[in-house]
């Protein structure tokens, strides 16, 4: 193959699912612009925000991926039961360590931002604020990657190829989403110094 | 069976990575929160910012899964006379060339339309396209860099490299966003 032929192939290949999470950064972006209230409020909360997305991309993305090799290997049935073992291990684990992983954000933009004596809301309002926005984020993630590999891999599409589009796409919006209505639940609850 | 399914075990298996790459999105966070008086004060600056830290780990995961795939076939040699090497990268740039234009657009357009343009048309496309093209090639570098390491260690290049491109191109968003705001808009 030609170098021209590979990068056509390549581009064309990748454009359709860049061009979807475009859509979702770009309306994860406008919610964020219409933020500025809130990130005044809570000086450190922009400096999370990166951990805080890149949190939802790494743990639902490595879920959907856990998911699908159970499927390809019939660890895993494509059906939503609470019963099932795997299915309750996975997402509970999931939802565990996007909390975990969200915390140590929340702490670690406190203490560095105090060491270097910048301006930084209380620990306990980030933790709130981190704690919230992963729990929101974390319920709506694992339906939407759950039902999205499960419907995929029942109409017979390779659910690894879905996976990586749905959960950039929809985890930006949700991410961005969730932490909107966690800053406003905390500030209105009184956080905030 | 490879994979304990308990939430002990994948706990164990995924948490230090995130741990780590956690801190490292810290770090990025903490170049955002250093023009945070002007990303609030050009708040279409700050619609730029998941869109642009999203693409750079897409464009970057999308390029390591590929160049995994023909790592894993046997159709990869790491020279730049390669043609899987050299196309790939290629259709990053261009990928990069063709999207970023249309998310400043886009950027300013929603801005102007929900709270109103305070940055003309041409600086928000300007200022997009030049963090693009930058991090296409900053995608490239890393990912053939993370590839071509994980090969040299034995390791498998799905495992490793996916993950450590993804976040690495998300503080290298951050980081090219703010060097180019430096540049064109302050």
């Amino acid at each position: 193959m030609s170098v021209r032929s590979v990068a056509r192939e390549a581009y064309e290949e990748a454009l359709p699912a860049l061009g979807m999470s475009l859509v979702g950064g770009l309306l994860a972006g406008v919610m964020l612009g219409g933020m500025e209230a809130e990130l005044t409020a809570v000086p450190g909360l922009l400096v999370a925000v990166p951990a805080l997305l890149a949190t939802r991309g790494n743990v639902y993305g490595s879920l959907g991926a856990r998911l699908s090799t159970g499927l390809h290997q019939g660890l895993v049935e494509p059906r939503v039961e609470l019963g099932d073992e795997r299915l309750r291990g996975a997402t509970a684990a999931a939802l565990a360590n996007g909390l975990l992983a969200s915390v140590v954000a929340a702490v670690a933009v406190f203490a560095i931002l105090t060491a270097l004596g910048d301006e930084v809301a209380g620990v306990g309002t980030l933790v709130a604020v981190s704690l919230v926005a992963g729990l929101l984020s974390g319920v709506a993630l694992t339906v939407v990657v759950v039902l999205v590999v499960f419907a995929g891999y029942r109409r017979g599409r390779d659910p690894d190829t879905l996976v990586g589009p749905v959960v950039t796409t929809t985890g930006d919006v949700v991410g961005v989403a969730s932490l909107l209505v966690a800053v406003r639940l905390v500030l209105a609850l009184g956080g905030g110094g | 069976m490879t994979t304990d399914w308990t939430v002990r075990g994948i706990t164990r298996a995924m948490l230090p990575v995130l741990l780590v790459m956690t801190m490292v999105e810290v770090g990025s966070g903490l170049v955002l929160g250093s023009f945070e008086a002007e990303l609030l004060q050009y708040p279409t600056l700050l619609v730029l910012v998941p869109v642009t830290i999203g693409t750079a780990g897409n464009l970057g995961s999308i390029l390591a899964s590929r160049l995994s795939t023909a790592f894993h076939l046997g159709t990869l040699s790491f020279s730049p006379s390669d043609e899987k090497l050299a196309g790939n990268a290629i259709a990053t740039v261009a990928l990069a060339v063709t999207l970023f234009p249309v998310v400043g657009a886009g950027a300013w357009a929603l801005q102007a339309v929900l709270a109103g343009a305070r940055l003309a048309l041409g600086t928000v496309v300007l200022v997009s396209l030049a963090s693009g093209i930058a991090l296409a090639v900053l995608a490239v570098l890393v990912t053939v860099v993370a590839t071509y390491i994980a090969y040299t260690f034995g390791l498998d290049p799905d495992d490793v490299v996916i993950p450590v491109v993804t976040n690495t191109c998300d503080v290298l968003g951050v980081v090219v966003l703010f060097s180019v705001v430096q540049l064109f808009v302050i």
